[in-house]
């Protein structure tokens, strides 16, 4: 079935509002490499999702679920080391996933393939953007709770270890989302740079994710104009647009 | 005299991290509307203490607060990166519209704690030591507390900024607020604490300051000779 371009525009512009909340919570959580690492997790989801017939974003999601179920389940233990155990077993995933996917298909899993697009993936897609839109809108309060102290948070009355899941879970989503325009290697850096663009320009809360959203939004649309134009790979031209944006912003804060 | 009912009482609190039994066998209650300052060495367990209080940590032994408490904790180190754009009023408003606190709340528990409404604009980054434990004072007044918990809310800031918070606190202890506060400070403990329970790696001590706070006992349980100055307007 065709899918009509506007669409594929919604969905890739849904999935850049939802990478610039939760990425503006990921500095705050203090996840900035971890969750770059978590994106990495998809690769073996997409390798097995191939070998057994299934659709790769699907098995991706259902890597990157374990994944952020992994890192919470790390972090209840203790916080000693957690970094260390990401960076081995996610890195880890990468190498698997590099074995399990070969030639095109892994290019196109570790940078994205935004071609192919069917009604099944944008329905899926714009629902699971639109529900990490509102779930971050709505726990924005807790969620500041949580990332201020997590023992203040506690004492308010906040299910620390429930919102903790659900916002990595959000973050899993995000990541899946954008796997198709970006790729495993990249789509942490649309959730990081645009958080991290914005924090040099932000003088509140609002402002921050204001301008999170607004750098991904840019770099999102910006990048696949640019890629349809030249006939280039998506997902490294977004990633180059939202450097830039970080950059310019690195400038500007400094005069 | 009828003794006030009390807000807390702990019985046998042991808390474990890994193999090191970090508290040990720790009973004590806190009367409603007194305080209690916890001190002792670095590494004797006031923050696990505090963290098991509020069930941050797995613990046995029982821990009961009085009916319809609200707790206010003020923990000594955040989670969260200072640096970020996030203003005082960022924070507030966000502990405010979880208790359905108002605008109006907002200027009060900064009135409370000395704190000029300006202050809501200014990044946490920009705060002084003092200011900062203060806003965070506000925020934890914002959910209504009946009991406040209080990890050195005077550690690293300058002497000007530790009489503002502890006379902060004072107040708060005026209005009826329960205190349970760690600190270095003995002198502050002695002029504002009702009781005192000194934790070491031996031995627990648990009684008014004058009892507790002798050199000689401070020498044992801080391994040397620990100097105290008693003003003559000090209570107990």
């Amino acid at each position: 079935m065709m899918i009509p371009p506007g669409s594929a525009l919604a969905l890739s512009g849904s999935m850049a509002v939802a990478a610039g909340l939760v990425g503006a919570f990921a500095l705050m959580r203090r996840m900035t490499l971890a969750g770059d690492a978590l994106s990495h997790v998809a690769l073996p989801g997409i390798g097995v999702a191939i070998i057994i017939g299934i659709n790769p974003l699907a098995g991706a999601l259902v890597a990157l679920i374990g994944g952020a179920v992994l890192i919470w389940a790390l972090e209840r233990r203790t916080r000693v080391s957690t970094e260390a155990v990401i960076g081995v077993v996610f890195s880890a995933a990468l190498a698997v996933g590099a074995l399990l996917a070969t030639g095109e298909q892994l290019i196109d899993a570790l940078f994205g393939a935004p071609r192919t697009l069917s009604s099944w993936e944008l329905a899926v897609g714009l629902t699971g953007a639109l529900a990490v839109i509102v779930f971050i809108l709505v726990a924005r309060d807790r969620l500041v709770l949580l990332f201020l102290s997590s023992d203040v948070a506690r004492t308010v009355g906040i299910d620390v270890q429930r919102l903790g899941l659900l916002y990595l879970l959000a973050f899993a989503l995000t990541v899946a989302l954008g796997l198709r325009f970006l790729g495993a290697l990249l789509m942490g850096s649309l959730i990081i740079i645009p958080a991290s663009t914005a924090r040099q320009l932000a003088r509140n809360l609002n402002q921050m994710l204001g301008w999170s959203v607004g750098v991904a939004l840019l770099a999102t649309l910006l990048g696949t104009w640019l890629a349809a134009s030249t006939r280039r790979e998506t997902g490294p031209l977004i990633v180059i647009v939202a450097a830039l944006c970080f950059t310019v912003a690195l400038v500007v804060r400094r005069r | 005299m009828t003794l006030p009912a009390n807000a807390l009482e702990v019985e046998h609190l042991s808390v474990e991290m890994g193999e090191v039994e970090v508290v040990r066998d720790l009973s004590f209650s806190v009367p409603k509307g007194t305080s209690l300052a916890v001190i002792g060495p670095n590494g004797s367990g006031k923050t696990v203490l505090f963290r098991a209080l509020i069930g941050a940590v797995p613990h046995t032994g029982t821990v009961r607060w009085a009916e319809g408490t609200r707790l206010g904790y003020v923990p000594q180190r955040l989670d969260l990166d200072r640096t970020l754009p996030v203003t005082g009023e960022d924070l507030l408003m966000a502990r405010a519209r979880l208790s359905s606190a108002t605008r109006g709340d907002i200027e009060r528990v900064l009135t409370r704690v000395g704190l000029a409404p300006a202050i809501l604009e200014k990044a946490i980054g920009t705060f002084s030591g003092g200011q900062f434990q203060r806003l965070l004072l506000a925020f934890a007044l914002l959910g209504d507390p009946t009991v406040l918990l209080l990890d050195e809310p005077t550690a690293g800031i300058d002497e000007p900024g530790q009489e503002r918070v502890t006379e902060s606190v004072r107040r708060l202890q005026e209005e009826g607020v329960t205190v349970l506060m760690i600190s270095h400070e003995l002198n502050v403990v002695v002029r504002f604490a009702t009781n005192v329970l000194c934790l070491s790696r031996e031995h627990t001590y648990y009684g008014v300051p004058r009892q507790v706070l002798t050199p000689e006992l401070l020498a044992r349980v801080y391994g040397e000779p620990v100097a105290l100055y008693v003003h003559d307007d000090s209570p107990g």
